[in-house]
């Protein structure tokens, strides 16, 4: 026959490259070559606008031992307990009750719940800006019920700032788990769990025993999701506290932001920027790896 | 065979691409070392403009506030009527967008033509360093910017011309403003009070103790913008430290200690006001706006505030606010933080420098002064020879006094490169009770002997 061994059918190989040259120069150009920049950057001690020195690994060692940007990653981990654990779970349960109980006005709760995902972070930022100020209205409503040694200046306290960050993003991601979930229910054949039900199984048990192993993929999805948004979070912290009170709602994006920008130290940025990528790569493989082997 | 082939010359590709990547230059190498020396000498600068020929002059500005936009639009226009052949680019951003772009832009071959560059060593001093920006003593003595401008004005955008030394050597920019940062308050609320505005902080404090017994907000202060924190300390420390004391730190020149007796006392005044509650609660947690709108709309007796709140106090509160200088405390004089607003400077990669030049001079001249004052604002230099009313008049008053007595103390985030950032974490924790007097001092008192060697 023609068709040599080792060759699959259609074109020679080359030729496919030829396809995907376009998309391979705008990824290169857009993406490669700034981030090998980048990473030569980090090698360096530079302000941005002078010569700059060889600094080999140092501007690495300071990442990793300089407080205040090791202090970023570790609000950055709290953060993904509001940013994907929550929604995560608050999504699943959502769901769960939503795909049972037939609600009326359905599509509007859906609405309702995933609006958030669409309003820009910015907008977003302000409007929670507005509610926590000393005298806006989350603190009124606390005073209006007579709690009112809760009521605080939330992005200006020290423990509270943090956690009142991390609320924003779970109230935007919940929308987008829920609607993930949603989908991915309606594929379940209901002949399930009406087998389940047969079985005996309640409610609880149904949800353990066929809801949730399905959603395996979606959750994978949905955690890769939440977890490089909580990670690389700075629109909110930026425009909510500049990462203030003192440095208790830094995170890493911020101090990429901070030290290229307004500290002229452009080395420890980017080593910073390096830092931060690596660890998003190790967290989406990490949680694809997971997703998949339930699949199989 | 073919196959493996291609697979080893595609991956040898790649290696070669990255290692061309990596043997570019260095960041910030890029062969013209920043050789500034392109700027004029006296004989060679042509003042006047017209004759340039057509020119687009790109011009960035951070003149957003009431009043700053107005004055320096009007005189934009004016520029242009007055030069058909220069047409103005305007770029605005607001303080904080400019100083992050800036750094980019300076740097780049499309530099703009005219920046408002904060004089400080964290951006003016790092822009001379690098050779970023034009030396304008040639265009000083072709425009008489010496004769205009006296020398304590033009020390503070002043630089020797490696960056290292601040506040002498050539002169970089040219302020239109003066900027002094002073204590707002509210006269109604005061003759409520029976009180006279503060001259000393034994009055203040009393002040402060009768607004708080009255139920009224001592102090209106929002700091989660953290460089309100360093107005706020400074208002403080003016009370306690002198000139040369608060001069040597803010300048970052040797001679002087964060932990000096008079510093300490600052930093234990602000731990005790603050416990005192004379600051509205939660004033981390609000923003510089709020808090000014706030005390605008009646919310607190007093407000540490600078210069540029002018024009929008006054119109929202009329002739209900007045201002003085910060009270005279243990060095018996009205220290006051303050100097210039942010100078005019000119790129050394501007393709234009001599319209440049023309510009920076017809926004600094004598009837530009006088649009200035018009629109709300403090001239920095000719304020005598305005007319004013209201709060306008008590802010020109507290201006001249202070620059006859030599009262004006610099900005303190001057300091180093990076002091901005440690002070305005440092004036937050100290603040927040989250850390003591004593810490905040060795804090900055470290940064500032690394810097100076003392």
């Amino acid at each position: 026959m023609a068709l040599a061994a080792g060759r699959g059918p259609g074109e020679p190989r080359r030729v496919a490259y030829l396809y995907i040259l376009p998309a391979l120069l705008v990824f290169g150009l857009f993406v490669l070559v700034p981030l090998v920049r980048t990473a030569q950057f980090s090698l360096y001690e530079w302000n941005g606008l002078g010569a700059s020195t060889w600094a080999g690994l140092s501007n690495y060692q300071d990442v990793f031992t300089e407080p205040q940007l090791r202090g970023a990653f570790v609000h950055a981990l709290v953060l993904i307990v509001f940013y994907a654990v929550v929604p995560v779970t608050l999504g699943l349960l959502l769901a769960a009750a939503m795909s049972r109980a037939l609600l009326r006005g359905m599509g509007f709760f859906r609405v309702v719940l995933f609006l958030p995902q669409v309003i820009p972070m910015v907008v977003v930022a302000i409007a929670w800006r507005q509610i926590y100020e000393p005298n806006g209205p989350l603190n009124d409503v606390l005073r209006f019920v007579g709690l009112d040694s809760l009521a605080r200046p939330w992005l200006g306290d020290y423990t509270w700032a943090l956690p009142s960050v991390g609320i924003v993003g779970t109230w935007v991601g919940t929308g987008l788990c829920l609607v993930l979930f949603l989908a991915g229910m309606s594929r379940i054949p209901r002949e399930l769990y009406e087998a389940a039900r047969l079985d005996g199984a309640g409610a609880f048990r149904e949800f353990r025993a066929i809801t949730l192993p399905s959603l395996r993929g979606e959750m994978a999805v949905a955690l890769t999701l939440t977890v490089i948004a909580a990670l690389k979070t700075f629109d909110l912290v930026y425009v909510m506290t500049s990462g203030g009170p003192g440095t208790e709602t830094t995170v890493p994006s911020y101090q990429v932001y901070n030290n290229a920008f307004l500290l002229g130290r452009v080395g420890v940025a980017t080593a910073l920027a390096v830092v931060l990528t690596l660890l998003l790569f190790v967290a989406t493989v990490l949680i694809n790896r997971v997703g998949e082997r339930g699949q199989r | 065979m073919t196959l493996s082939i291609t697979r080893t010359s595609t991956r040898l590709c790649a290696a070669a691409a990255v290692a061309l990547l990596i043997g570019a230059c260095a960041p910030g190498d890029d062969g013209d070392d920043g050789d500034a020396s392109s700027a004029p000498t006296a004989g060679d600068v042509a003042t006047d403009p017209s004759e340039l020929g057509d020119i687009t002059l790109t011009v960035w500005d951070q003149e957003v506030r009431e009043g700053q936009t107005e004055q320096i639009e009007a005189l934009n226009a004016a520029f242009e009527e007055t030069y058909p052949n220069i047409t103005i680019e305007r770029v605005s951003r607001s303080t904080d967008d400019l100083r992050t772009t800036l750094r980019l832009a300076l740097s780049g071959d499309d530099a703009p033509d005219v920046v408002q560059a904060n004089n400080g060593r964290p951006e003016m001093g790092q822009y001379v360093a690098a050779g970023l920006l034009t030396p304008l003593d040639g265009y000083a003595e072709g425009y008489e910017w010496f004769d205009r401008f006296p020398e304590s004005v033009r020390a503070l955008a002043s630089y020797s011309e490696d960056g290292a030394t601040y506040g002498e050597g050539d002169l970089y920019g040219l302020p239109q403003m003066g900027e002094i940062v002073g204590l707002y308050y509210s006269k109604s609320k005061l003759a409520a009070l029976g009180i006279e505005p503060p001259e000393t902080t034994d009055d203040f404090v009393a002040a402060l103790q009768a607004a708080q017994a009255a139920g009224e907000v001592p102090i209106q202060f929002g700091n989660s913008e953290p460089w309100a924190g360093i107005h706020e300390f400074g208002f403080i420390q003016n009370q306690f430290s002198d000139a040369d004391t608060i001069r040597n730190l803010g300048f970052g020149r040797p001679g002087s200690s964060w932990t000096s007796d008079d510093n300490v006392a600052a930093a234990e005044a602000t731990r005790e006001w603050v416990d005192a509650g004379y600051f509205v609660e939660g004033f981390n947690g609000v923003n510089y706006d709020s808090a000014w709108q706030a005390f605008a709309q009646g919310t607190g007796v007093f407000f540490v505030g600078g210069t540029w709140l002018v024009a929008d106090l006054t119109s929202a509160m009329g002739d209900d606010v007045g201002f003085v200088l910060p009270p005279a405390g243990a060095s018996d004089s009205h220290l006051v933080t303050g100097g210039i607003s942010i100078p005019w400077a000119i790129p050394a990669k501007s393709d234009a420098k001599e319209a440049a030049a023309a510009y920076i001079d017809f926004i600094t001249s004598s009837d530009a002064m006088t649009a200035v004052t018009e629109a709300g604002n403090l001239p920095v230099i000719e304020a005598d020879q305005q007319t004013t009313t209201g709060l306008q008049s008590e802010v020109f008053t507290a201006w001249a006094q202070a620059g006859e007595e030599d009262l004006v103390v610099p900005y303190l985030d001057y300091a180093t490169e990076t002091f901005y950032d440690t002070l305005t974490v440092a004036v937050q924790n100290l603040m927040a009770g989250q850390s003591d007097p004593q810490t905040f001092l060795d804090t900055l008192e470290a940064e500032y002997s690394a810097a100076t060697g003392s």
